[in-house]
């Protein structure tokens, strides 16, 4: 017998004598139900306009420490990149391609590593910045979805130290019930390997419980939302 | 020394030192306010918890059909699956592994069934250089410590000490900036992601229709062990099963609001399996390692069985007010508090751990704050029970047969009254000595006074 077999067995023996659940009794031998779920009616409220979400993303991030901003053209992101790149001293940026990539980080002035056919991470980890893109943003909790096959990889969003996400105004979604039944729409069986939510800037609270960021990952995250 | 006798000596010393329960007590004064805040934004925090616990329910009650699936989806996806029944099995297949690999470097994102297993001592002993990436894992390996709770390894030591410790073992100057602290450990970690051969991570939960575990953390620190090694190992109890992809959309805020006060944590993370064609990064294997260890016993027993419901946010320790006299580390478990005095009389032996039942005061507390509704302090009495129903202590059978006795006889029990009062008028003269016979009760406690007049006495005396 496998160690499969061995674990299956002693699970099934054991489950033989019927446990009660919460407010139900000792329920028997009762198939495993798919469950109906209703997670968005007690999860945190979230408005119905695009303004509303706009303005729970806005405040999500300002609690998280994380910049946000609304700008109105690929052109208007684009200065917004060059300034920060000029402010930071910027002198190489890692990114990926992709619509909004391509045609914000095309006149960028510093260096850039793109990662899509594989990349030295030696060079990926002396780049000032990773620029991607995203599956969607989470108005409810802040949170940008990424995966390693919309966000260039694994690596790009998490080892350079500084992460600006670049998004679509139809991206920003209402709550995490929302972002997984999007995940399903848009990969369905082909999911990718990864797929992350990022909530705000890389963090710690191990010493003292104070809050420190950057402890691993990026020490400071911008979303861009470009409308 | 055995694990009572352990626990009995720490915790004696540990609710004597005031300097440690200061630190615990206003780091966990810091978690309340923000849980208390982010609780207060949910809907319906109490509907959100039962169907926590109904999800939960089902797939610890359908085990074996979810692992099944976990398995055959994680496996069309490239994934290797392990199965291992006990702590020295996890470990041969891991070691296995990384000698497959002629691995010398790995590093860990937080893996609490690794503490359980010992598998760094394993390792290092084949001569592996293991370092742990999460914060607080990093400083109490550094210690050659036990993590002090499982959600927050190190918050039993102040910034001095962290200062301290980094001067010594990693040659930083002192600093009492707990950002100067960080950044330290973020520089020495930094090129271990990069050059280490195998990157080993725990699993938060697994999801049975998709074959993903998903892996929740705040500092990035899993992210990057889960992105750069060729090899990724995933250590997992067979329990973090959930039946599908959306359940997170549950779990993964109660996870972050009852763990740590927050409304998400920094990073929640799902692996479907190794670089898939076309993707930029990634490791070229994913193996997942399935754990029993005992956890099949705890299922066995249908009384206790919704203890493998447990998500690890560590709400039960926050709230316990043994766990924040005592410490974590006087309990001598990998898991502590309240859900560890559960389930570990399960894992490693109701005889050697019952005491953990014992040390409660049946408050409720946990119970309470449980996010997936175990109910805590009830399996405490019923640990309690089981214990002496195995192993009955003599005198304590005495005692409760005389006392039987007396409640079943008015005529011995309305001599007993007066005789109690009279009494207690002598106990000053020998309270909390050894000739008390109370000892055990009063030498830090009050023994409250037998009332002047009962409510029959009462009742009877009373104007109509």
């Amino acid at each position: 017998m496998t160690e499969r077999e061995n674990i299956l067995g002693r699970i099934r023996e054991a489950l033989r004598v019927p446990a009660e659940r919460h407010g139900h009794g000792v329920v028997q031998n009762s198939p495993s139900a798919p469950h109906e779920s209703h997670a968005s009616d007690w999860l945190p409220v979230v408005g119905e306009s695009f303004e509303q979400r706009v303005e729970l993303f806005r405040a999500n991030a300002a609690e998280l420490k994380a910049d946000f901003h609304l700008v109105d053209s690929r052109e208007a992101a684009a200065a917004h990149l060059r300034e920060l790149a000029t402010a930071k001293g910027w002198k190489k940026v890692a990114t990926h391609t992709g619509e909004l990539t391509r045609s914000i980080c095309a006149d960028l002035g510093v260096d850039i590593l793109i990662t899509d056919d594989g990349y030295d991470v030696n060079e990926m980890e002396t780049c000032d910045a990773g620029i991607t893109e995203c599956d969607a943003l989470v108005a409810q909790t802040g949170s940008v979805l990424v995966t390693s096959r919309s966000a260039g990889g694994r690596a790009l969003s998490v080892l350079p130290p500084h992460h600006i996400v670049l998004a679509r105004r139809d991206q920003l979604i209402a709550d995490l019930p929302a972002a997984f039944a999007l995940l399903k729409q848009t990969y369905g069986a082909g999911m990718p390997s990864m797929i992350s939510f990022i909530t705000g800037p890389s963090r710690t609270g191990d010493i003292e419980r104070i809050l420190v960021l950057g402890a691993h990952g990026p020490k400071h995250l911008a979303v861009l939302i470009v409308g | 020394m055995n694990s009572a006798a352990q626990f009995r000596d720490d915790a004696k010393r540990l609710t004597h030192d005031l300097r440690h329960r200061e630190l615990i007590q206003s780091a966990l004064k810091k978690y309340e306010v923000a849980r208390d805040a982010k609780k207060a934004r949910y809907q319906d925090w109490e509907s959100a918890r039962v169907e926590a616990s109904d999800i939960k329910w089902d797939a610890v009650n359908h085990l074996d059909a979810h692992l099944a699936e976990f398995a055959r989806n994680a496996e069309a996806h490239g994934t290797k699956v392990h199965w291992a029944s006990t702590g020295g099995q996890a470990r041969e297949i891991i070691l296995g592994i990384v000698r497959e690999k002629n691995a010398r470097s790995i590093i860990k994102s937080k893996v609490m069934t690794g503490e359980e297993i010992h598998l760094n001592e394993a390792l290092e002993k084949a001569d592996m250089s293991v370092v742990e990436s999460d914060l607080g894992e990093y400083i109490v390996q550094l210690r050659h410590e036990a993590p002090y709770h499982f959600v927050f390894p190190a918050m039993h030591l102040t910034r001095g000490e962290i200062s301290d410790l980094f001067e010594r073992e990693l040659g930083s100057a002192p600093t009492n900036d707990a950002g100067e602290l960080t950044m330290i450990a973020r520089r020495a970690l930094r090129k271990k992601y990069i050059t280490a051969d195998i990157g080993i991570s725990g699993a938060n939960f697994a999801i049975a229709e998709t074959g993903m575990v998903s892996i929740t953390e705040n500092e990035g620190n899993a992210r990057l062990t889960c992105a750069l090694p060729k090899v990724h190992i995933a250590l997992m109890g067979i329990e973090k099963l959930l039946p599908k992809l959306e359940d997170l959309a549950l779990f993964l805020p109660m996870l972050a609001t009852a763990g740590a006060g927050q409304v998400l944590t920094g990073y929640n993370t799902m692996y479907g399996g190794p670089r898939q064609p076309g993707e930029a990064d990634g490791p070229e294997e994913f193996h997942v390692v399935l754990l029993d260890n005992h956890r099949t016993r705890l299922l066995a027993d249908a009384e206790q069985r919704d203890a493998l419901q447990c998500i690890r946010c560590g709400a039960c320790l926050n709230v316990c007010p043994i766990y924040k006299n005592v410490g974590g580390h006087t309990y001598g478990t990998t898991y502590q508090g309240p859900i560890g005095a559960v389930i570990t009389p399960h894992l490693r032996g109701l005889q050697d751990w019952k005491h953990l039942s014992f040390a409660s005061s049946l408050c409720g507390a946990c119970t309470s704050a449980c996010p997936v509704k175990i109910d805590l302090h009830h399996h405490l009495l019923q640990s309690r029970r089981n214990a002496r129903g195995q192993k009955p202590l003599w005198w304590e059978k005495i005692a409760f047969k005389l006392f039987a006795v007396l409640a079943n006889s008015p005529a011995l029990w309305a001599l007993a009254k007066p005789m109690a009062r009279f009494g207690q008028i002598f106990h000053p003269l020998v309270k909390a000595t050894r000739l008390d016979p109370a000892y055990v009760w009063t030498q830090s406690r009050e023994l409250p006074k037998v009332a002047p007049q009962t409510f029959k006495e009462y009742w009877k005396g009373r104007n109509p």
